[in-house]
């Protein structure tokens, strides 16, 4: 248990230190959302209709952006071999350095997303709502996207096959986390399916790790 | 030697799947050509649809095999994952590249069906279509990292890893899709007039998808074979 | 957390076979080391030293047959507390010596200050305030060796622990090595060149000939 718990404390360190950690997610993040009025046009109407999608999609690009050094980095340096030879468990590693990016990186996402909602003409009253639903929305990226990451640590170009791995991952989430923004934009009621999206990043934190420690086992095997 | 005999172990498999791949895949091949028959010319035209209706000969079985072969590979992941047989990962990779062949097939007769039903091309408020796409990207991804490793070994686990996942997961992004699809309904007529012939293209697809599993599995145990005497043969020198 | 004291402790290894890709690396190996004696392998690159230490460690699945230990702790057990030290430090760039120390005390649940001594014990002293990147790769290996230090476990599988130490570095290796077997402790560890005193010694290159 303490193993774990150094880790995630560890790992929340080095995600800061040395290379600004949350900055070029947040950077693309903030990038590809404003990319959407040059290309649905900036009548307010248009971006009332694409803007929410659009920023959902790009949240989700953005938390793919940290998957490919999630466990590349520690498989490299002979970290993941520590760990794996000291007798803790894998399942309890995968936890607290998915749990310690999204702290570092995700948290910060769901901080910016506001302001972009804003810009894409989102009603400013449900900013609240916005982030709440980038933090819950961002939580399933992350740990969804912890599987693909772990199943291509040991390769070369891993960040194309883990996109292709874990998009379809993405499906639920990405379906309940937008119909959720749309209702908030219209005033409608987001309830059912911001729940219904809490239910698959629930769902995501409980599996994923076991499926993340099964591949990492084999990385290093 | 004892390992080289594991490694070798599906000597027994190559014996037995000789008298099966070819009977399979012709009988496959006989059987779609009857139902197709059937359902060209013996059957009557939907009284709704026309003769449009018709490509679900094509449409439905193919729909059907593309879940069956991904638990067909699921159940092969299993079997790879408790006993380590490397026979089950030989399995489920044949099977993949068929699966998506007719996922593939599926949503191209879907789509094709679909215009003069729909007026459109693609239906997204259509949950099974949008459903079997994403399993045609889960598909995709598979075969993406049986490409990507380096040794077969481990590309073996993290494929088995990769479709277990995507079994358990599937359950939900079909519900997510489906209750996408009441938010943008569509009114779709199910074609259920003509079962019989369609059972017996149904058949030929499932004899089909044997018949090439089995060729497949076939090639790919040659393939280790002769990279096994290789490299002994380069040990020896 | 017994120590390295318990001196009825024994690795016995069965009829283990290992392979890389398709090729045979060994099989049938049998052997055992007890308490207070090391092992060492030798034999050409690609023999599979590095590979039976990963799977001593647990970490690469052996083709056949098993590792087991006995009297590690209530009966016998197939993972018993042992460190790895593999070619790879596993030092981070950005962390300093120290912390990467403390680092280890902590995930190890053992107090902060066994890291201090461990990185004066390895002759880190006046750089334990200096990030992993600024590390010659003799310095990541003696930070590497504080993991051993920190946390007294019986079983010691070293991977070509003497590789990039100067000489300083090797006496300290073989000091270390030497304490831990008085403590009853097991070294298994992958050596080229000079040995350990009074060690055993298995080759695997002489053994695959031999098969």
């Amino acid at each position: 248990m303490s193993g774990s718990f150094s880790v995630f404390a560890r790992e929340l360190k080095l995600a800061w230190s040395g290379g600004g950690g949350a900055a070029l997610p947040v950077g693309f993040f903030a990038a590809a959302a404003s990319m959407t009025p040059f290309a649905v046009g900036n009548e307010i109407g248009n971006l009332q209709i694409a803007g929410p999608g659009v920023m959902w999609i790009a949240l989700a690009l953005a938390s793919l952006l940290p998957m490919e050094r999630l466990f590349q980095a520690d498989l490299e340096d002979g970290t993941l071999d520590a760990y794996a030879g000291s007798g803790v468990g894998m399942e309890g590693i995968a936890l607290a350095k998915t749990l310690a990016h999204w702290i570092a990186t995700g948290i910060p996402l769901a901080f910016i997303a506001p302001i972009l909602w804003i810009m894409l003409q989102g009603p400013p009253e449900q900013v609240l709502f916005v982030i709440g639903a980038a933090l819950v929305g961002s939580l399933a990226f992350f740990f969804f996207g912890s599987i693909g990451a772990a199943l291509a640590a040991g390769l070369r170009r891993g960040g194309l096959v883990i996109a292709l791995v874990t998009l379809p991952l993405y499906v639920p989430t990405m379906i309940f986390g937008a119909a959720a923004l749309y209702a908030a934009a219209g005033g409608g009621d987001w309830g059912q399916p911001a729940l219904l999206a809490g239910a698959v990043s629930l769902f995501g934190i409980a599996t994923s790790p076991f499926a993340a420690a099964m591949a990492l086992r084999m990385a290093i095997d | 030697m004892a390992v080289l005999s594991y490694l070798a172990n599906p000597y027994r498999f190559m014996a037995v799947s000789k008298w099966f791949a070819l009977p399979f895949t012709l009988l496959g091949v006989g059987l779609i050509l009857i139902g197709a028959y059937f359902g060209l010319f013996v059957v009557p035209e939907d009284f709704q649809q026309g003769d449009s209706a018709r490509i679900m000969f094509v449409h439905v079985p193919a729909m059907w095999l593309s879940l069956f072969a991904y638990a067909f590979m699921t159940g092969a992941s299993i079997v790879s994952f408790i006993w380590r047989h490397t026979l089950a990962d030989v399995a489920a990779k044949s099977a993949a590249p068929i699966g998506a062949a007719v996922t593939a097939l599926g949503l191209m007769t879907g789509s094709i069906w679909g215009y003069p039903t729909w007026g459109t091309w693609w239906e997204w408020g259509d949950a099974r279509l949008v459903s079997v796409l994403v399993l045609f990207f889960i598909y995709l991804g598979y075969m993406a990292i049986w490409q990507a490793m380096d040794t077969p070994q481990k590309a073996a686990r993290a494929a088995a890893i990769l479709c277990l996942v995507g079994a358990v997961n599937l359950p939900i992004i079909q519900f997510s899709v489906e209750w996408f699809s009441t938010l943008h309904q569509v009114k779709m007529k199910a074609a259920d007039e003509f079962k019989y012939p369609m059972y017996v293209v149904a058949l030929g697809y499932f004899s089909l998808f044997g018949g090439l599993t089995l060729f497949n599995m076939r090639a790919e145990v040659m393939n280790t074979r002769a990279e096994m005497l290789m490299q002994r043969r380069q040990a020896a020198e | 957390m017994s120590g390295a004291g318990a001196s009825s402790l024994a690795l016995e290894v069965e009829n283990l076979a290992a392979a890389r890709g398709l090729r045979v690396l060994f099989e049938g190996l049998a052997f055992r080391v007890s308490a207070g004696e090391s092992l060492e392998l030798r034999g050409a690159n690609g023999s599979g030293k590095s590979t039976l230490l990963r799977i001593l460690a647990g970490l690469t699945r052996p083709h056949e047959g098993r590792v087991r230990y006995s009297g590690a702790g209530p009966g016998d057990s197939e993972e018993a507390a042992q460190h790895y030290l593999g070619h790879l430090d596993a030092v981070k760039p950005t962390e300093t010596a120290l912390e990467q120390a403390r680092f280890w005390a902590r995930y190890f649940a053992r107090p902060q200050d066994v890291a201090d001594a461990a990185i004066k014990r390895v002759g880190l002293a006046n750089r334990k305030s200096v990030p992993g990147r600024g590390l010659s790769a003799g310095q990541k290996r003696r930070l590497a060796l504080t993991r051993l230090l920190i946390e007294p476990r019986p079983v010691w599988l070293l991977d070509e622990p003497t590789a990039a130490l100067d000489t300083e570095g090797r006496t300290l290796v073989m000091q270390l090595v030497a304490e831990h077997r008085a403590g009853g402790g097991i070294v298994i560890a992958a050596v080229h060149g000079e040995g350990f005193a009074n060690s055993r010694i298995l080759d695997l290159s002489t053994l695959k000939a031999a098969a």
